[in-house]
């Protein structure tokens, strides 16, 4: 008797879980439909020719698909000029950042002096300050040294350290056991040489991330661009894509192409760096 | 200390050079081209009395906060639990939620726009699918507000990110004791779930804050105020006078304005926390 009513009750359970999974799988699958659908939308229309892009309701597939939008609008825009600067930014960016944060992350956990603790709150509380208040003097000053019209505005900053990565680094070189510099030291090493040869190898995760951070921020800036280039021949995706927005707004087929090739390399980005990215994710909480 | 020279530099170049001269620009009339002329608290006097453009985009930005941040930590979390189940395809539902993120906000932006359309976009066919008509969004100005809150709420990966690492550091013990003292769903989301997130909460409260004070990519490219002026937000407002109207003195006084808002808006949740944010490492 025992026995029956065990089982019973153990049936059930298996049909209480089997419908929650059900039910969890339904939640999940509608969820994922609303979040995927703008970028079915973007691509269906990206293929679509002129004729079926105003119809409502509107057709999902497109017939004939129109492969030659993305050529033209490659074309329509200096599509491979735009690329070329936003790539020369990125790779600045990178560069300035990775080189600069490393060097003073590592001033601010590996060796000590004087002030070092108080200079570190300095430096954090220089994350709260919106950009907004240091925009306008920094823009003056550019322009007074004749930089506006270049890209130098867009990456010189990122030489001189950006508190975020820094502070990044800077969790990562506290984990590193303090005995190797001291190992090093006692073997005749300088600060240089613990750092270029023992603690930069040993952070290449981390360094990752930062490069990556710096990089995909860099590609989707649009204010640093939209303040500071002004010639067309110089523009960023992201500005040159705005622009022609708002010189075509209607050629919805055209602007969906631009905007999927604008997308594509950081969505291709994103999968070969997928597991950097959740790392640095959780090594900040902050958002890259 | 020599290695932390580069950002002694840029410290004072990019931080507190321009700090100083923005306080100094904002009791000024400056139009770049003419030397600052000193013109002490008339700057501060004209936005608080006569500039009805400044309260109108105070007030939208407010307005805009207080709708998308409360409503939008909820989806998130519910996100978040929803991403937490033991089920199969778990990482391919986690990357949908998150791609949002990785996309250019420029693009966001335009696409959005298509999307919004109140003719041929896909909220309104979606809308008309269950036999709504679907309002103008953004050429509505009484719907131009919650149609950047639907899309910024599109974007929120980042925010169920932290809630799920948050959610997947809960010891299970707490839930197996619950459990057997026969707690539902609701007791244990409430006693265990909540209250143990708590930390990511904040986080995400603070962040969301200060991100959506600084709203303006969105606006600037969706609808760049219109119509009339529902989409003016502050950083918006203020680009316009900086940039637009080359008046630096008057932006640089709105900008010191949102820095002691955002500040004081920061203090009072930071002071707020110690009633509602439990810390498990927290020495009693």
């Amino acid at each position: 008797m025992r026995r029956i009513k065990e089982a019973s009750w153990r049936k059930r359970k298996k049909r209480r879980r089997l419908t929650h999974r059900v039910i969890s799988h339904v939640f999940l699958l509608m969820g994922s439909i609303l979040f995927i659908l703008p970028f079915v939308w973007m691509v269906s229309t990206s293929l679509k020719p002129d004729a079926q892009i105003f119809v409502f309701p509107p057709i999902w597939i497109p017939h004939p698909v129109m492969w030659e939008n993305y050529l033209r609008a490659v074309n329509f825009i200096p599509f491979f000029t735009y690329l070329k600067n936003t790539l020369y930014v990125c790779i600045m960016n990178v560069i300035g950042v990775v080189i600069s944060s490393s060097l003073v992350a590592y001033a601010f956990s590996r060796i000590k002096w004087h002030g070092r603790d108080v200079l570190f709150i300095v430096l954090l509380s220089t994350l709260m300050v919106p950009y907004q208040v240091t925009m306008i003097p920094l823009f003056i000053v550019f322009s007074k040294i004749g930089w506006v019209g270049t890209f130098k505005p867009l990456w010189v900053r990122a030489f001189f350290g950006i508190p975020l990565y820094i502070f990044l680094l800077r969790q990562f070189f506290m984990g590193i056991p303090v005995e190797l510099s001291a190992a090093a030291k006692i073997d005749g090493a300088s600060e240089l040489d613990i750092f270029a040869k023992i603690i930069l190898p040993l952070s290449k995760p981390a360094l990752a991330v930062v490069a990556l951070f710096s990089f995909i921020r860099t590609w989707h800036d649009f204010l640093g661009p939209l303040i500071y280039l002004n010639d067309e021949a110089k523009y960023t995706l992201s500005l040159g894509l705005q622009q022609f927005h708002t010189e075509h707004t209607t050629e919805w087929a055209l602007l969906m192409a631009t905007s999927t090739c604008v997308t594509i390399p950081v969505i291709v980005l994103f999968f070969l760096a997928q597991r950097t990215f959740i790392e640095g994710i959780t090594l900040t909480g902050v958002k890259g | 200390m020599l290695f932390a020279f580069p950002w002694f530099i840029g410290f004072s170049l990019f931080i507190a050079y321009p700090l100083l001269a923005s306080i100094y620009y904002s009791f000024c009339s400056y139009d770049v081209l003419t030397p600052p002329k000193w013109v002490g608290l008339n700057n501060f006097i004209t936005l608080f009395i006569e500039d009805d453009l400044f309260w109108k985009s105070l007030y939208n930005t407010v307005y805009f906060i207080a709708v998308s941040l409360p409503i939008g930590i909820g989806i998130g979390i519910a996100i978040a639990l929803l991403l937490n189940l033991n089920v199969k395809g778990m990482p391919v539902y986690r990357t949908v939620f998150y791609l949002p993120v990785i996309i250019p906000l420029v693009v966001s932006s335009i696409l959005w726009i298509w999307i919004l359309n109140p003719h041929y976009g896909l909220i309104n066919a979606l809308l008309d699918m269950v036999g709504v008509v679907g309002p103008g969004w953004l050429t509505d100005p009484k719907w131009s507000k919650p149609a950047l809150i639907l899309m910024r709420w599109w974007g929120m990966g980042n925010m169920i990110l932290i809630y799920l690492a948050s959610i997947q550091d809960i010891p299970r013990q707490l839930y197996e004791a619950a459990e057997l003292d026969g707690a539902t769903f609701w007791h244990k989301f409430s006693n265990i779930t909540i209250p143990m997130i708590s930390p990511a909460i904040f986080y995400n409260l603070v962040i969301g804050l200060i991100i959506s004070f600084q709203y303006f990519t969105e606006p600037f490219i969706m609808t760049n105020g219109t119509p009339v002026n529902s989409t003016l937000f502050y950083s918006l407002y203020l680009y316009r006078n900086s940039f637009c109207y080359f008046k630096m003195g008057y932006a640089s006084a709105m900008a010191w304005l949102l820095f002691v808002l955002i500040f004081a808006c920061t203090l009072f949740v930071f002071k707020s926390s110690a009633k509602w944010v439990y810390y498990r490492g927290k020495l009693e």
